[in-house]
């Protein structure tokens, strides 16, 4: 597992650091997150020139074939700097589950668009009571011509405010809970009776609940493979979002470690006490760790690797605790500062917060992890 | 997880495996190494390795090293480490045998290199005295000048398996006057020389692994002085980076990791509610495991790249112990009242112990463990280095 990076790789990251530093300081994502819209179309542009939003797609989809790592490389760098854009939904999610599902006349259609900037996707897959299962939909589509009619709630979907189209997943056949019968839609996120309820969420974004009544949707891959769909497009997910949390976490060791050497109390530098010295320790180990972990997985994961949905499970469950470990740290190391809204840590630990969320929690991934242990 | 591995390596790899399957010594496959083998048992792979060159694969190739690269040592020691074979001694061959080969004269290079390379000589380590643990610099034991021999006096302790030991390297004060650090020197005593006493310390396992070594008026030849006088403490650090690197122990990890499983399936049925309760506890290990796997191979990528590690020794030393000894800690609680018994010191044949084969050494174990977040500096120590060296605070 040698993770010497190419060139390519190296050149990514780097542009990458260099336009974040300059265009996405911690006061200009805050004019961009507390902005009517909640997120910046220059930003997303910048991505788009840059190739941010072509580097994981495979050359074929009009990608640059970076994949997974890629990947790895662009979301450590925006969980350094809390990017609030939509890079995991719309290009991640939606355009991994396009590429990976989607006919030739979608890819070539929709990948374009994402690649050029033109268009922003959102995930619908979370429902009231489901939790974290992806075979827990309720909601309905009943075929209708070529097309699909949906009806049903989806809930808490990120980056649904700014979308011009979502990726629904919906029951086609059996009943709640069952694996098969779950299809996968691309709906037009502007069409006419699908209603949609705004709200910000822990991290600066923006989520919606939406109901659909009777929306017109187009199938994404094929009828009743949505859940099978759906892991495959997690664990990738899981890959980004893991990336930009040990990113955060890596920004949240360093202003800790700062702040202790600044910090003064007794006279002296609060980094002077040992039992601060010892718990940074902690924290750069829980940082180490994850980063070895991050990378672990999106090598397998651009590997292809049988038995990667369960890596991803303990990917996810580590580096959430650990992540949560530091979190929990940094704003304890910063005492009343680390309260504030005004310093960035406290927005990293939502940031973190949020993560440990998406796609499910250290706990339910952990579960996750044992139960599909073949050994046991 | 595994290193990509060149055509070569992967042929190296499997030419360790080989010769481990066909070579390990039955004897040696005894419920726990550690504490049930004699010394001579104990030597037994220590000669094969011997005879194979591959005893030493830290030294250089002019001392008797096998030559190998980064990547290589890594191998042996994963391979080694995966089908549980008893480690050469470290004391003789991790430890004072480089000490030697830097620090040495050619004469002492002659003498006692061979030796450590066959298993003739069996070293112990004297560091650490009842008033100088974590603290080494405040060592006591006094050495002074008597024309071309030094008369030692002091008390060791602590000495791992001294009881076997033929020489043991002691950290001794030749100068009472100057700084602590600067008076230390590093001296090889013949452990037979008139004046030095082992007594037993028997620890809360039972074992007899640790001992006191009192040294009185004991007479050491000027010549058994590795280095320059005063300089000591300078050998010594050395000796513990050493010490500390392959203390990741994945490979011992992931066997008692797949042990544990199998005793918490025989003794805890799946329908019992504490059944899933072991399994997340055990997930949460497994995952530490992986994560402290996958940066041991990131080190050792950097390494053979010929990036400095820094002191990544120290993390491994820390995370490495806390999961080994959290594996025991699991394994006594999976044999439930069967954790009330332990195995008699010394072992014999005929002594009755309850429950199932797999329980017998695990209260042992979990209570032996404790030792690992206390030696080779305790993990404190080890969070005080990273804290200077990394972190600089």
């Amino acid at each position: 597992m040698d993770i010497q990076f190419t060139e390519e790789q190296e050149l990514l990251r780097s542009s990458v650091q260099r336009m974040l530093r300059d265009q996405y300081s911690f006061e200009a994502r805050r004019k961009i997150v507390t902005g009517e819209e909640g997120w910046s179309r220059k930003q997303w542009n910048g991505f788009a020139e840059l190739g941010l939003l072509a580097a994981p797609f495979s050359e074929e989809s009009g990608g640059l074939g970076g994949g997974p790592l890629s990947t790895m490389i662009v979301a450590q760098e925006f969980g350094r700097h809390l990017v609030v854009e939509p890079y995991v939904e719309t290009v991640v999610l939606a355009g991994g589950l396009i590429e990976h599902a989607g006919t030739d006349e979608q890819k070539q259609a929709l990948i374009s668009d994402i690649i050029a900037g033109q268009k922003i996707w959102a995930l619908a897959w979370t429902e009231k009571g489901a939790r974290f299962d992806l075979a827990n939909v309720a909601t309905a589509a009943r075929r209708d011509g070529k097309d699909y009619i949906l009806s049903g709630e989806k809930t808490a979907v990120i980056a649904a405010p700014w979308a011009d189209y979502l990726i629904v997943s919906a029951r086609t056949a059996g009943k709640r809970d069952d694996r098969a019968g779950v299809s996968l839609f691309v709906v037009d996120a502007r069409a006419a009776n699908l209603d949609l309820r705004s709200f910000k969420t822990i991290d600066g974004r923006r989520a919606a609940e939406i109901a659909f009544r009777d929306v017109r949707g187009e199938l994404l891959g094929s009828e009743g493979e949505g859940v099978a769909l759906l892991e495959a497009c997690r664990d990738r997910a899981i890959g980004a979002l893991c990336a930009e949390a040990v990113g955060a976490m890596a920004e949240l060791n360093s202003a800790t470690l700062e702040y202790s050497k600044t910090r003064k109390q007794f006279g002296v530098t609060i980094g002077s006490f040992q039992v601060l010295q010892h718990r940074m320790v902690d924290m750069f180990i829980a940082h180490q760790e994850a980063l070895s972990l991050m990378q672990h997985l999106s090598l397998s994961l651009g590997a292809g690797e049988s038995g990667v949905s369960r890596l991803a499970s303990g990917v996810k469950s580590k580096i959430g605790y650990a992540g949560r470990f530091i979190a929990d740290q940094a704003v304890q190391l910063h005492g009343g500062m680390g309260m504030t809204d005004e310093l960035n840590v406290g927005h990293y630990f939502k940031r973190i917060s949020s993560i440990n969320i998406q796609f499910g929690d250290p706990a339910h991934h952990l579960l996750r992890y044992v139960q599909l242990d073949a050994a046991a | 997880m595994e290193l990509a591995l060149s055509p070569e390596d992967a042929a190296f790899r499997d030419e360790v495996r080989a010769f481990i399957a066909e070579n390990y010594p039955k004897e040696m496959r005894v419920p726990n190494p550690e504490t049930d083998l004699t010394k001579e048992q104990s030597l037994l792979w220590h000669r094969i390795l011997y005879k194979k060159g591959w005893i030493a694969p830290l030294w250089p190739r002019e001392y008797g090293g096998p030559g190998w690269s980064i990547t290589r040592r890594f191998i042996f020691e994963q391979e080694t480490s995966r089908a549980g074979t008893l480690p050469p001694l470290a004391f003789s061959v991790t430890m004072v045998g480089p000490v030697i080969y830097t620090f040495g004269n050619d004469a002492q290079k002659q003498k006692f290199l061979p030796r450590i390379l066959s298993g003739e000589d069996w070293w112990c380590q004297g560091y650490s005295e009842p008033g100088s643990g974590s603290d080494l610099a405040t060592v006591r034991t006094k050495a002074v000048r008597d024309g071309d021999h030094y008369i030692v006096n002091g008390h060791k302790t602590w000495t791992t398996l001294a009881q076997h030991a033929d020489w043991i390297f002691c950290l001794v004060r030749t100068d009472a006057s100057a700084k602590p650090q600067a008076s230390i020197s590093f001296l090889l005593i013949d452990m037979k020389s008139p004046g030095v006493t082992v007594r037993p310390i028997i620890t809360i396992d039972g074992s007899h692994e640790v001992n006191d070594v009192f040294l009185e008026d004991v007479r050491v030849p000027v010549e058994n002085l590795i280095g320059e006088e005063n300089k000591g403490w300078t050998y010594a650090k050395f000796l513990l980076g050493n010490e500390r690197t392959s203390m990741a122990g994945i490979g011992r990890s992931t066997r008692y990791l797949d042990r544990l499983k199998k005793i918490v399936n025989a003794e805890i049925t799946a329908d019992d509610p504490a059944h899933l309760e072991f399994r997340k506890e055990i997930g949460r290990i497994e995952l530490d495991v992986l994560a402290l796997e996958a940066t041991e191979l990131r080190v050792v990528a950097q390494m053979a790249r010929g990036i400095d590690p820094g002191p990544a020794a120290s993390l491994f030393k820390i995370r490495g112990t806390e999961i080994f000894q959290g594996i025991t800690e699991l394994t006594h609680r999976a044999i439930g009242n069967y954790g009330l018994a332990l195995r008699e010191q010394p072992l014999s044949a005929n002594q009755f112990m309850p429950g199932p084969d797999y329980g017998h050494t695990a209260t042992e174990k979990y209570l032996n463990a404790r030792k690992l977040s206390i030696y080779g500096g305790s993990n404190e120590i080890q969070r005080n280095i990273i804290a200077k060296a990394v972190l600089g605070l």
